[in-house]
């Protein structure tokens, strides 16, 4: 998967992400902030199970247009935000394996925690994607399932 | 016919991802759907958003013939 021409990297895919080669592309010379933020894949889930492995379920076409608004609003919030990254996995996803990454870079460090607190919460409840939880003998959807966000919540 | 997209939870209660079903408004193709899959998709559908290709609309939306209706259950993404 090869960098975008301009300053914004979204991507659903089936296959690993990297949070460094993320970072690095983000890494600008006006950018004195670089905030990464990774989803792991964790061994428990609400209901006490353990978890063995995770598997998300999405459209990628339209996963992918509402991560280009998530960006396109969180620039809106933040004019100063230079790069910004949103990888999500579909598929399954191993345990301690990022299944999101969010990248974002600015002059200053206040924008950019800012910006990355907004997109992660916003990608859980505004892009269509479910998390299966697989264990040993089963599975079952995510039981933390957000009503979907519109637009104009955002 | 129009198209419809499962997605998530609305995939595993339907059985299957794409289908083709009868209707000339967003609701009648609902209707149809849930007929044909049962109740437990019916119980999906009431908790679901429901968008025309990409964008939220209510069920009283007419179809163009090329449109997709697509059943989104809440989320849990990241």
């Amino acid at each position: 998967m090869n960098p975008p021409d301009g300053d914004d990297w979204i991507s659903v895919t089936e296959a690993s992400l990297s949070a460094q080669r993320l970072t690095s592309w983000a890494s600008r010379p006006d950018c004195g902030a670089v905030v990464t933020f990774c989803g792991t894949a964790r061994n428990s889930s609400t209901n006490g199970r353990l978890i063995e492995a995770l598997e998300y379920d999405t459209s990628v076409e339209l996963a992918e247009l509402r991560l280009g608004q998530v960006v396109a609003v969180a620039r809106a919030k933040w004019p100063e935000l230079v790069a910004v990254a949103i990888h999500h996995r579909v598929g399954l996803v191993n345990l301690g394996e990022p299944a999101v990454v969010i990248v974002v870079s600015s002059p200053h460090r206040q924008a950019a925690y800012d910006a990355s607190r907004f997109c992660i919460d916003t990608v859980k409840s505004f892009v269509p994607m479910w998390k299966r939880e697989v264990w040993e003998g089963g599975s079952a959807w995510s039981e933390e399932a957000q009503d979907l966000l519109r637009l104009e919540d955002l | 016919m129009a198209r419809i997209l499962l997605l998530g939870p609305a995939r595993d209660a339907a059985g299957r991802r794409h289908d083709e079903l009868p209707g000339r408004t967003v609701g009648e193709v609902l209707d149809a759907a849930v007929a044909r899959y049962g109740t437990d998709f019916g119980a999906i559908v009431r908790v679901s958003q429901i968008w025309l290709n990409a964008e939220v609309v209510g069920v009283d939306e007419a179809l163009g013939p090329h449109d997709e209706v697509v059943v989104l259950p809440p989320v849990s993404g990241g």
